[in-house]
């Protein structure tokens, strides 16, 4: 699967930019979550576990004339799927980077998925770290949510911000459940992302792969095929 | 109809051939006889079948394997494992009558009970576990008791040389249904006295008659109230922590799965600190019938059924007060285990405990246990797919599934190994390579991840699902292209559908299955284009208004029927096909009943040592039948005062109906590539 660049310039001087996203971080810290309140605005207090993985696309407008959309990849955090993420980030333009704030040892697994990130992914790929579940600490005062508790902050703000500074991300504190810094999360990205490199390609819907010519091994299973 | 005898001749003996592999012989031959005694098997004069061109196809006929192809899909490699031996159970043991479904309710004795008759048309032949056989003539009436609720686990193991076992441990399951048992014996007095006295000349039939108009299992008796209670509690998750450990131990169902080493992997109701306990005992009492080179299959205790299943490294367990027979939950187990494998593969299981045998798997395991709730709630509300070990197709007309066959076929992506769309947990259509068949095992799996569980469509995108299929390969991994269409099409253009809630009766889905983990955008196109050719051609209209139709009423293909339900499998397409389930039984509790009337019925006719083609079953609110071909199983449920001439002919008709509609409501010679 080639990385191709992902702008295309419309008639009229708008732009049209598509970017592969990936979202990892440790299982329940609320993934699925984001991506269904990004995409589709919603929340699900019973969510069961992502299997697999799940893709969803979405287009944001970052001005009159530019638009971003979004093809996300939703990975289940399962150490059991863990050989199969290089898949989903090998050719991600972005990646978000989850971790509950009211779980310490997440931020632990986020800092090594970025790791990870940083190592194996694309060089220019932009990762935003995101401490979610928000609602949870904030007391009923500051919010018209549910009241929260303070108490059950396991990460402080300062820490994870100066981890990411650290690590060059973009960081936010967010709530799929209020929707809190969600939209705010994703237009970072887009903002972020190179849309000014690429010049007025003209492009065929999405970064499909080219034609898969490896032999049709009978049989395989497992892949194998790649190691990457 | 009669008139097809051809003498002595045993269905089981394989001695009756098709002439054709998968399709049924002339209809005129389908139909049972009338009166239903000839119809037994095993009986001179009584076999129903002219023969065919006498080809073999009595072993391939028990094949699991669903044939979408012409008859060339019965691979050797699709034959499951054989099941472990069935339990054995000294008769001696089987004195006591208590019941499994109400333990300790005092019922009156067996014989008084007039109102319920269960009649078996064949002449009991045992098979011994030294390999004789033996053929006995019960006097007519004979009660079948219950286990003892003190039975020891070492009366009910396998190796016990205690003879003819199972049935007893079959027939014991439905005794709530049918106190009276007339085992084998005169025949004739059997059908036709027995039955007639129970049905035509009782108080009972006075009674039935002011009942009729009522639903034929929604009547409740003093006795049932209990259970239904229980049933409508059964899926609560147990919370109250003050009544947390009597409200556990008054589910009527478990499930537990453990590691040989005694390490809790799954339990469908409670927590850990709850269950350890139990989990301690099991693990002790499995693996000292382990120890001693022995294993244990099941028990009965305190009413309920234990059923055991060792699969190392794992033991599996049920225990079920819900009348079902130890294979049935020896089926259900398997699933179970299916799920787990399809998770992990079998090397992946194998090798962790091999290396580490205080593996913890819940944490491998993590986010499937959904999955695992979902087969095992599937399994206590009562699952036909399950029961019967095959699967329910949408019923479209032949030439429109030709479409969305030959749809899928142009469209096919260059790695795919099955393709196919499924239509409210019916499927409508696959294809599949000309060398592997589907097996229903595993589509049970991926309908109970579909259409069960929320994992899957919850997340409400498309889907690209690493799993193991044990049926084709418990080896490794495929993967699984899933897309949601109903949802696409609600979200385009002005919704004219109407938007049910909980729509799972009504999800298309189309699933992808390549053996290539990095063909997801392959597979994506291909749907993209199966969408669009669906859409163009008309089929897609025809799908989702057949869907959202839902089954067909019974009283539309026989009008005037008495029969309120049915379950027909084709054997040769393990497939089956059933009406709706409404008017009769709406509620989720109606439901099980008529199930496990059904499972008695299955029970029944599949005891291994009995050779039983027809079985007739009079129940306080209902009268039903099982009939038993080698091409195909019928059961099927009438209103309590219809007689047993309306249910048989009730069964011809829906015999004839499927045999005219075959093509409709099964997938024949589905596309292959
Ligand atoms: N209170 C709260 N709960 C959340 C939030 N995001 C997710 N959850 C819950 O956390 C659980 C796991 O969420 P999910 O999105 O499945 O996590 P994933 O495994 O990372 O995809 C679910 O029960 C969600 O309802 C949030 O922002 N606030
Ligand atoms: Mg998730």
């Amino acid at each position: 699967m080639a990385t191709r660049a992902p702008i295309a310039s419309r008639p009229g001087g708008s732009r049209f930019a598509q970017f592969k996203l990936v979202l990892l971080g440790e299982s329940a810290v609320g993934k699925s979550s984001l991506v269904l309140r990004f995409v589709k605005d919603q929340f699900d207090d019973y969510r069961e576990s992502t299997i697999g993985a799940a893709f969803l696309t979405q287009t944001i407008s970052l001005d009159d004339t530019t638009t971003v959309k979004f093809e996300i990849w939703d990975t289940a955090g399962q150490e059991r799927y863990k050989s199969l993420a290089p898949m989903y980030y090998r050719n991600a333009n972005c990646a978000v980077v989850v971790y509950d704030i009211t779980q310490a040892s997440s931020l632990d697994k986020a800092k090594a998925w970025v790791k990870e990130l940083q190592r194996q992914a694309n060089e220019n790929i932009i990762i935003a770290l995101a401490g979610n579940k928000l609602d949870l600490v904030q007391d009923s005062s500051s919010s018209d949510a549910p009241a929260g508790n303070p108490d059950k902050r396991a990460i402080s703000t300062a820490e994870a911000e100066a981890y990411a500074r650290e690590a060059g991300l973009l960081f936010f504190e967010t709530s799929a459940k209020t929707a809190e810094n969600v939209r705010e999360l994703f237009t970072a990205i887009a903002r972020k992302l190179p849309l000014d490199q690429a010049g007025p390609r003209g492009l065929p819907r999405g970064p499909r792969p080219g034609v898969d010519l490896r032999p049709e091994a009978a049989g395989t299973q497992g892949g194998g095929a790649c190691n990457c | 109809m009669g008139g097809t005898s051809k003498g002595h001749q045993g269905v089981s003996n394989g001695g009756i051939e098709l002439g054709e592999a998968s399709s049924l012989s002339p209809r005129a031959e389908y139909s049972p006889n009338t009166p239903p005694r000839q119809t037994s098997a095993g009986v001179p004069g009584s076999t129903m079948y002219r023969g065919g061109s006498g080809k073999g196809t009595s072993d391939e006929r028990q094949s699991p394997v669903v044939d979408m192809g012409h008859g060339d899909a019965f691979d050797e490699e699709a034959l499951p494992p054989p099941l472990p031996p069935r339990p054995q159970i000294s008769p001696e043991r089987q004195t006591t009558s208590s019941s499994l479904y109400h333990p300790g309710s005092s019922k009156p004795s067996l014989q008084s009970k007039a109102t319920t008759a269960l009649s078996l048309t064949d002449i009991l032949t045992q098979s011994f576990p030294d390999g004789s056989r033996g053929t006995y003539a019960a006097s007519s009436a004979r009660p079948v008791a219950g286990f003892s609720a003190d039975l020891s686990p070492a009366d009910y193991r396998s190796g016990a040389s205690t003879r003819n076992a199972s049935e007893y441990g079959d027939i014991s399951s439905i005794r709530s249904y049918a106190p009276t048992l007339q085992v084998g014996g005169d025949i004739e007095s059997l059908m036709g006295e027995a039955l007639d006295s129970v049905q035509e000349n009782s108080p009972w039939k006075l009674l039935s008659s002011q009942i009729e108009s009522e639903n034929p299992l929604s009547q409740i008796s003093e006795e049932e109230k209990e259970f239904e209670s229980k049933f409508a509690e059964e899926f609560n998750e147990i919370e109250d922590l003050k009544m947390l450990l009597n409200c556990w131990k008054s589910r009527l169902k478990h499930f537990f799965i453990l590691s040989s080493a005694g390490k809790p992997i799954y339990t469908r109701h409670g927590d850990e600190n709850l269950i350890s306990g139990y989990i301690g005992v099991i693990q002790t009492i499995i693996s000292f019938y382990h120890d001693v080179d022995d294993s244990l299959k099941g028990f009965i205790a305190g009413g309920a059924r234990f059923v055991v299943m060792a699969e190392d490294p794992l033991y599996l367990v049920a225990i079920s007060r819900l009348d079902e027979s130890d294979t049935q939950l020896r089926t259900q187990l398997e699933a179970l285990y299916m799920q787990i494998l399809s998770t992990l593969t079998l090397p992946t299981l194998t090798r962790l405990f091999s290396t580490r045998p205080s593996t913890d798997l819940r944490k491998l395991l993590h986010g499937t246990e959904p999955l695992l709730s979902a087969l095992a709630d599937t399994f206590t509300r009562g699952s036909p797919p399950t029961l019967l070990s095959a699967l329910e197709c949408l019923k479209i007309r032949k030439a429109q599934r030709h479409l969305v066959n030959n749809t899928l076929l142009k469209a096919r992506s260059p790695s795919l190994l099955y393709g196919l769309i499924v239509a409210g947990g019916r499927l409508v259509s696959v294809v599949r390579p000309k060398r592997h068949s589907l097996h229903p095992s595993d589509l049970q799996l991926i309908f109970n991840m579909l259409f069960e569980a929320e994992g899957v469509k919850g997340g409400g995108g498309e889907n690209w699902i690493p799993l193991c299929l044990p049926g084709f390969n418990k080896n490794g991994y495929l993967y699984m292209y899933v897309s949601f269409l109903s949802r696409q099409a609600k979200s385009e253009g002005p919704s004219n559908q109407p938007t049910k809630s909980g729509g799972k009766e009504d999800e298309v889905a189309v699933v992808l299955i390549s053996a290539d983990k990095e063909s997801f955008y392959e597979q994506q196109q291909m749907q993209d284009n199966v969408i669009q050719q669906l859409e163009k051609n008309g089929s897609m209209d025809i799908i989702i208004s057949a869907v959202q139709k839902g089954r067909y009423s019974i009283s539309e293909i026989a009008p005037g029927t008495l029969l309120r339900h049915f379950l027909y499998k084709s054997r040769a397409n393990v497939q089956f096909t059933m009406p709706s389930y409404e008017p009769h039984f709406i509620s989720p509790l109606e439901r099980r009943k008529l199930l496990s009337l059904y499972h008695m019925l299955h029970a029944s006719v599949h005891a291994k040592s009995a050779h039983l083609k027809v079985q007739h079953c009079v129940h306080r609110d209902s009268i039903s039948l099982a009939w038993v071909t080698p091409f195909f199983e019928l059961y099927c449920v009438a209103g309590p005062n219809a007689n047993r001439n309306a249910l048989t002919q009730g069964a011809n008709k829906v015999v004839q109906w499927v045999r005219r509609e075959e093509e409709r409501v099964f997938i024949i010679g589905g596309a292959v590539f």
